[in-house]
Formats: structure tokens, C-alpha cells, sequence
């Protein structure tokens, strides 16, 4: 009787649990900003999937932990000892062998969604310098909705390539068929975009949330990256590898806009003659050595000596926005 | 007071010299003996945790508001980079080798370490490392301000022009950090395998003893890179040599390899001698053998083997190959299998056991609880394509500090909490560690949950100031960081109290299984008035056999017959 009841809460548990799980997995959907990339789909199921398999995981030690903590303690007086038991080989057996197993799936299905990604262009996906005989990733056959959209994208139009600039502290973006300047990232909705990374001096990491990617910009490394936008409107781009005073202040905006709307952009910024763009270093580096300026008391603590800034990037495209801050 | 040792032989049998104090005074001597020492290691490490937690709690302060308001954009870069220095180098290390150093040859048996002097030399370089961190912030330029991992180029880049600056000071203190280290673990290997009392086979070894073998190994094959490559970077700066300066044809890369090839493992240095804490922590307070010990301990070594090939992780967005990537990760997630047998353990430990919520049991469950939900998102960050999106923000800063505070400094506690009564003789009072306990959890919860959705949402770590999106998880970070500042003083007054005037307990209060409670408490200068034979396993609670089979177990014996038989019949 007794074991019947035991696997009766048991079962009733794991159904509770597996519920639970689900519903996780499926709120983790809203913990990300919006997904603007083909690639960020793809990233937010297989995090959905982590996330429900890891809250499985963890309701299902932590319900027996808590369990024990409640049922099983001692009583005031009772000095005696629990029952001696110092191990069940088949028990350990079981929860070495699932554990196992379920980090190698993990792996293979992260491993699949990397491949799906391709986000490293085919320079750099191996260390051969031969890109005709990589086959990138997407050019097999795809399984899935976001997997698609990266494929159409490559084939319906040529691929954008846009060359990045980063230093301290500045994004630059450079269009090489326009020969165009900004410091505001624009891009085409559906189509693939390749960037071509390179810093002046330090590490940077080119970030952008909504796009769930990221790659380390790196000194004397050229770094092809590539992705695909699927949704219109304005992201932030923010340097994730810390890079001196001034890093958290290295943002750029993105803008992703329909093709034309990205074409008339173009013609815009090549018919507009360079002008200096806002800079938050240089105007913070700026204000702070500025021994009659106003906004000296703005820091309660005043700090040590910097790098300083490079001088605001004159560009064919100045953003306007960040100018009255 | 030469002549102390002819009146009293006894009293001052093994001192390092004779008429050295046996007061407190003598935590200022050079002493050789294990206990003095880690003692000394946990005191000093005490008064850098409280350093380095109000530098904590002053970026909290900055971070309130959106802002770079409270301290200047330098400042704060400084406060991290020494934040994370002092916490890593000057606390948790100092401190877990302060435990090993006092608890190792109690539980094993020994007089004492294999190396005393070797020992004390180890213990004295810390107070050297820590003057040259405090150091840094006197000198031109302040201190370093490349955070703790110090990569270059940035660490590089030196805006005063002084060769004397804080990064100097700082790669010279953590390069006398390294070798105060490899000479600990040199002194711990061979004291765990040379030094244990006669019957204590391995498999009759305590788990923490294993644990903090398996630390110690990571120690002597993790540690000479990390220092190989300080002093590299020491020669970048210093002489203009170019082995990572890409103006110089040199890679920052290299450095990487170097530094995470360490300080992943290192992690693990921590983090293994808590688990070996709550591995005896359990047994004790839930009164039942430790469950599936010998895989337990087996699963230390396993931990130190494969994290020696999980650096890779901590650089999937660096320049790093496609099939560097996916090979790391695998390995990165085997590290779940061995941690994941020792939490299926401690809960068939505390299952259908005698639980008794004592302070340092409450400590080790809190501890248990917070390893899980870290260990799970650590899986998450081994994930390539997850960690792409959420490496470098505050998604990593928060497990990375539900590791560390959630159950390395949990588990550092319950340590405290479960041999004060060794160490000192007396106990601590109860309801001011219940306090501390509550505190600590609540704040731990407050300040480092609401960093992984901060971190989702795209907020990169070691910024002065962020974008509106991020505050409301920012105000929450910052009130459960003043929470954990606050809760550091029941727990002050509590062990200041307690040492001076707590109540006076025996030996053996906890009733427990274990060298260590078999000798007086504090224990004499030997440890052992005889040494013990070692007879049976390390847990046995509930099957009625002694541990040793020369030195009869008072502790055990102490309660009345009557109702330990009513219980048992």
C-alpha cells in the first residue's frame, strides 16, 4: 500500500514538474528583447529547450530536498541516528547514466543550431584558405522556419557587406560600394549582411541584443561575420569586451529598414558632405577636463588619468539623436 | 621566559621554539603549526572579504541609476578590477586554505602539515599580496583599472606613463599569489598523501580531504600558466616586449589561453572544497552516512581531470575555430556529470535522515540549493550559440556570483559555523546565525537573480552606466548588495562574542564521526595525545562502531543510554 501511494505522489509530481517546465519554456520567450534576426529564432528555441529541460531538472532535486527538509527532521529529543543507508549502486548508476546523456543531446543540439547560425563567414569557419570547397552550413537542407529565412535571404539577393570599424571609443560602419561613413548602423530587412571586423587598438565585442549575436573584435585580425535581419526597426549595438574608461559609453544605434527605405538611406548619406558625429567619450573626456565647465560637480568622485578618446569620427551619416545629452 | 619549557614540557611540546605565546599573541608569531596558521589564513582573509565587499557595494551605488553619477567612470573601473582581485586572491582562496590548512591534518590524523615552515612562508606572502593590491590605489594613475581578468591590450595601455602603476602592482601581487599557492599545494598533496594515520585507507579518507586534494592538484597544473603569463604580460609592460601588444606584432589571444587555462580550474579550487564542506556538513546535522561516499569523493578527482579542458568556453566569441568551439562545449558539459552525483548525493543524504536545522546545516542546504540553480545555467553557458548571446553580461556575472557567493561563501560559512566549536572550545550563539543565515540568503536571491535577466536582455557587465531598459533589474541588484553588506555584522558580533565569551562545549558537540572530534577542542599543539589507528569508514552514523580503535569517542557516548536505546528499539 505504501509503495503505491509513494508512486502515486511520485507520478502526480513529475506531471506537476513536466507542466511547470513547459510553461517555462515557453515564458523564456519573453525574457529577450525582440528577435531581429533570423538567428536570434533559432537561438531562443534552443534556450526555450534549455530552460524547460533545466527547470525539469531542477524542481525535480529540489522537490525531494525540500521534502526531506519538511518530513524528515527530528524531533526535539530524539538523539538517535537515521538509517545507516551508504549507497544504492543502481540509483547512482542511473543518475550518472541520465545526466549523461542528456548534456550530450544538449551539446548535439547546440552543436546542429551553431551550424544553422553560420555566422562566421567561410574564411572563418576553418582555418583553410579555400572557400569554395567549404560548403557553408546553409547550404543544407534546412529544417526549420528561421533556418529558411537565412536561406532565402542568401539566395534571393547578393550578400550586403558592410566593413566595422572599432575604437576607442567608436563604432564606424563603412558601406565599400558607396564608399559611405556613419555611426549608425543601417541594414536591410531579409537580406544577408557580412561585416568585416577590425579594431584600431584593443579588444571590442560587437554586440547586438536583439540579434542574440556577438563576436570579439580583435587587433590585427580581419573578421568576417554574417546575419540575417528579419525585423524593421531601431536596436541598440553595444560594445561587449571591456575596453578602457569610456566602454560602456561605446553604443551605436541600428536601424533596420525595408530595402528601399536602406537604398534611399544610401543616397542620402552619399549626397551629404562629412560633418563630425556626437561622441559620448569625446564629449565626456572633453567636459571633464574642461576646468570652467559647468558640469564639473556632475561626479561626486573624480577619477584617474584615461587614454583619450579619439576625436568624434567625421562621417558621411551623423545621427542626431544623441547630440542634446 | 626561556624557562617556561622546563617548568611546563607538556604545555609547550612542538611550539616552534620554546616560550612562544599560547595566548592570542600568537596569531602574530611565525608559527609552524597547521592550526595557528589556518586560522591566521581565515582572520586575514576576513578583513579583506569586508574590503572587498564595500568596494561591491559602492559600484551597487553607482549602478542604482542609469547614470555614471556616483563615481567617475575611472573610479569604477578600478572598483571592479580590485573587487573581483580582492574577492578571488585575497579572500576565498586565503580563506578555503585557511580551512584546508586547519582541518587536513585533524581529519587525516596528522601532527601537522608535511612542510610547516613551508606552510608559514605560504601564509605570510598573503598579507604581502594584499598590501601591494591596497597599495595600488596610493599610487599615480590608481589602481588597475583592466578588471581582474586583465586582458590586453587594455592592460597594456598605461595613461600615466609611470612604470610603477597599479597594473604593475597588480600583476606582482598576483604573481606572489601564485607562488604562495603552489607551494600550498604542494605542502597539501603531500600532507594528504603521505601523512594520514595508520588504517585510513583512501576510500576511509573524509570527503573534504578529498575535495581539497583534488583543489590542490588544480593548484600545481593550473597555476604556473596563469603566473607564466603574468609575467609575460609584467614584461609587455615593463620592457616592451610584444608577446600579446598587437601594435607589436604580438596576440592578445595568447593571453587568454594562458589566463582561462587557470582560472577556469580555479573556479573549481573553490568551489570543490565547499562541496567536501557540505559533504561533512551533512552526514552531521541529517545524522546519516554520507550517500554513495565513494563516488563522492571519487567524483573531486573527476572534476579536477576534465576541467583541465574547459578553458575554451570563457572565449567562444573570441577569434577561436568552429571545431575549437564544439569540442569545448562538450567537455564543459561533462563537468555537470560528476558536480550532478554530488548533489544527487547530499539530497539521498539529508532523505529519511534526522535533520536538525543548525546554523552551519542551514548554511550547507542554502549552499546545495544555490549550486543547483548555478550549475544549470553554467550548462546554459556552455551551450555555444547561448553563450554567443550572453557571455560578457550580466547573465555570467550572475551565476558567476550564485558560484561564489551562493555556494562557495555559503559553504565557507557553514564550515565556520560547524568547527567553531573545535577551534575555540566554545559555540557560537544560535539565533545570531539563524540571523546571518536569513540574511544571506535573501540577499544572495536579491542580488544575483535579478542579474541573469538583465544579462537576457542584453546588459554587458563592467559598465558604469547602461541604458533605461536595465534599471529595474539594477535597483533590485543593489538593494539585496546593501542586504549582503548588512548581513556580514550579526555575523562579526557573533564570532567576536563567541570566542571571548560563548558558552564552554565539549570536544564533541555535534556528536560527530571524524579524527578531528576525537582530540580536545581547542586542540593541543600535536592534535593527538596518541595517534589514532583507524578502524572504519568516515560516516557512520546510525551502525553503532567506532571510528578508531585506540582513542575512545566521548562525544558519542555522552547521552543517556536509555534514550538513545528507546529510540533504537
Amino acid at each position: 500500500m505504501m509503495k503505491l501511494r509513494a508512486i502515486l505522489i511520485m507520478t502526480v509530481y513529475a506531471i506537476l514538474v513536466a507542466m511547470t517546465s513547459l510553461w517555462m519554456a515557453k515564458q523564456s520567450y519573453s525574457w529577450f528583447p525582440p528577435e531581429a534576426a533570423a538567428e536570434a529564432k533559432l537561438l531562443d528555441d534552443l534556450f526555450s529547450l534549455f530552460t524547460g529541460l533545466g527547470t525539469f531538472i531542477y524542481l525535480g532535486v529540489i522537490g525531494p530536498f525540500l521534502y526531506s527538509l519538511v518530513f524528515h527532521r527530528a524531533s526535539k529529543y530524539d538523539m538517535s541516528d537515521g538509517p545507516p543507508i551508504e549507497g544504492n549502486t543502481w540509483l547512482e548508476i542511473v543518475w550518472t547514466a541520465v545526466p549523461l546523456v542528456l548534456v550530450l543531446t544538449l551539446s548535439f543540439v547546440s552543436y546542429r543550431t551553431y551550424e544553422k547560425m553560420a555566422v562566421r563567414g567561410p574564411m572563418e569557419l576553418v582555418h583553410l584558405h579555400m572557400p569554395q570547397i567549404i560548403q557553408p552550413a546553409y547550404a543544407e537542407p534546412f529544417d526549420s522556419k528561421p533556418q529558411q529565412e537565412i536561406q532565402n535571404a542568401v539566395e534571393t539577393a547578393p550578400i550586403e557587406q558592410i566593413d566595422v570599424t572599432a575604437k576607442q571609443w567608436a563604432w564606424i560602419f563603412h558601406y565599400p560600394k558607396q564608399d559611405i561613413t556613419s555611426t549608425e548602423l543601417h541594414l536591410p530587412v531579409d537580406r544577408r549582411v557580412r561585416f568585416t571586423l577590425r579594431s584600431q587598438d584593443v579588444l571590442h565585442g560587437f554586440y547586438i541584443p536583439a540579434f542574440r549575436l556577438k563576436q570579439d573584435v580583435v587587433p590585427n585580425h580581419e573578421i568576417d561575420f554574417e546575419l540575417t535581419p528579419v525585423k524593421t526597426g531601431t536596436y541598440r549595438l553595444r560594445d561587449s569586451m571591456f575596453s578602457g574608461t569610456y566602454f560602456a559609453a561605446n553604443q551605436a544605434d541600428v536601424v533596420v529598414q525595408p530595402f528601399n527605405e536602406y537604398q534611399q538611406w544610401l543616397a542620402d548619406a552619399a549626397a551629404g558632405s562629412p560633418t563630425p558625429a556626437f561622441n559620448r567619450a569625446a564629449f565626456e573626456y572633453s567636459q571633464a577636463n574642461d576646468r570652467s565647465g559647468t558640469t564639473k560637480d556632475k561626479v561626486a568622485v573624480r577619477g584617474w588619468d584615461t587614454i583619450p578618446p579619439a576625436p568624434p569620427p567625421v562621417v558621411n551619416y551623423a545621427p542626431k539623436r544623441e547630440q542634446e545629452s | 621566559m626561556t624557562n617556561i619549557s622546563l617548568e611546563a614540557p607538556e604545555a609547550v611540546r612542538g611550539q616552534p621554539y620554546p616560550g612562544a605565546p599560547d595566548n592570542w599573541k600568537r596569531f602574530f608569531t611565525f608559527s609552524t603549526d597547521h592550526k595557528v596558521i589556518g586560522i591566521q589564513y581565515i582572520v586575514t582573509s576576513f578583513f579583506f572579504f569586508l574590503i572587498g565587499g564595500t568596494l561591491s557595494m559602492i559600484m551597487r551605488g553607482e549602478l542604482i541609476t542609469p547614470d555614471a553619477d556616483l563615481v567617475d567612470r575611472t573610479v569604477y573601473n578600478a572598483l571592479f578590477t580590485m573587487h573581483g582581485s580582492i574577492m578571488l586572491f585575497m579572500w576565498t582562496f586565503p580563506v578555503l586554505v585557511g580551512l584546508g590548512n586547519y582541518l587536513v591534518p585533524l581529519m587525516i590524523g596528522a601532527r601537522d602539515m608535511a612542510f610547516p615552515r613551508l606552510n608559514a612562508v605560504s601564509f605570510w606572502m598573503v598579507p604581502v599580496v594584499g598590501i601591494l593590491m591596497l597599495a595600488s590605489f596610493l599610487v599615480p594613475g590608481g589602481p588597475s583599472q583592466s578588471g581582474w581578468w586583465a586582458y590586453p591590450p587594455v592592460s597594456l595601455q598605461n595613461p600615466t606613463g609611470n612604470l610603477l602603476n597599479g597594473q604593475v602592482l597588480w600583476i606582482l601581487a598576483v604573481a606572489i599569489s601564485g607562488v604562495s599557492s603552489i607551494m600550498g599545494g604542494v605542502n597539501f598533496v603531500t600532507t594528504i598523501f603521505k601523512m594520514r594515520a595508520p588504517g585510513m585507507t583512501w576510500f576511509r579518507t573524509p570527503a573534504f580531504v578529498w575535495s581539497v586534494l583534488g583543489a590542490q592538484l588544480i593548484q600545481l597544473y593550473g597555476l604556473p600558466a596563469l603566473t607564466g603569463g603574468a609575467v609575460m604580460l609584467l614584461l609587455d609592460i615593463t620592457i616592451g616586449t610584444s608577446f600579446f601588444a598587437p601594435e607589436r606584432g604580438g596576440n592578445p589571444i595568447l593571453y587568454q589561453h594562458f589566463f582561462w587555462f587557470y582560472s577556469h580550474p580555479a573556479v573549481y579550487v573553490m568551489v570543490l572544497p565547499a562541496f567536501g564542506i557540505f559533504s561533512e556538513v551533512l552526514p552531521v546535522h541529517a545524522r546519516k552516512p554520507l550517500f554513495g561516499y565513494r563516488v563522492i569523493a571519487a567524483s573531486s578527482i573527476l572534476i579536477t581531470v576534465v576541467s583541465g579542458a574547459v578553458w575554451v568556453h570563457h572565449m567562444f566569441a573570441s577569434a577561436t575555430p568552429g571545431w575549437m568551439r564544439i569540442l569545448f562545449m562538450v567537455t564543459s558539459m561533462l563537468v555537470a556529470i560528476p558536480s550532478g552525483i554530488k548533489v544527487f548525493g547530499w539530497v539521498a543524504t539529508i532523505w529519511g535522515g534526522k535533520i536538525r536545522f543548525t546554523t552551519p546545516m542551514l548554511f550547507a542546504l542554502g549552499g546545495i540549493s544555490n549550486w543547483l540553480f548555478a550549475g544549470i545555467t553554467g550548462i546554459f553557458l556552455a551551450s555555444v550559440p547561448i553563450d554567443i548571446h550572453v557571455n560578457n553580461t550580466y547573465f555570467v556575472v550572475g551565476h558567476f556570483h550564485y558560484v561564489l557567493y551562493g555556494a562557495i561563501v555559503m559553504g565557507i560559512y557553514a564550515a565556520i559555523y560547524h568547527w567553531f566549536p573545535k577551534m575555540t572550545g566554545r559555540m557560537y550563539y544560535e539565533g545570531l546565525g539563524k540571523l546571518h543565515f536569513a540574511l544571506t540568503y535573501l540577499g544572495t536571491a536579491l542580488t544575483f537573480l535579478p542579474m541573469h535577466p538583465a544579462g537576457l536582455m542584453g546588459m554587458p557587465r563592467r559598465v558604469a552606466s547602461y541604458d533605461l531598459e536595465f534599471a529595474y533589474w539594477n535597483v533590485l541588484a543593489s538593494i539585496g548588495g546593501f542586504l549582503l553588506g548588512l548581513s556580514t555584522l550579526p555575523f562579526i558580533l557573533n564570532m567576536v562574542s563567541a570566542w571571548i565569551r560563548g558558552e564552554k562545549v565539549g570536544n564533541n558537540p555535534w556528536r560527530a564521526y571524524g579524527l578531528e572530534w576525537l582530540t580536545s577542542s581547542p586542540p593541543t599543539v600535536e592534535n593527538f595525545e596518541e595517534t589514532p589507528v583507524v578502524v572504519s569508514g568516515p560516516y557512520g552514523y546510525g551502525r553503532n562502531q567506532p571510528l578508531v580503535g585506540n582513542i575512545p569517542n566521548p562525544g558519542l557516548t555522552q547521552f543517556p543510554e536509555s534514550l538513545t536505546q528507546q529510540q533504537t528499539s
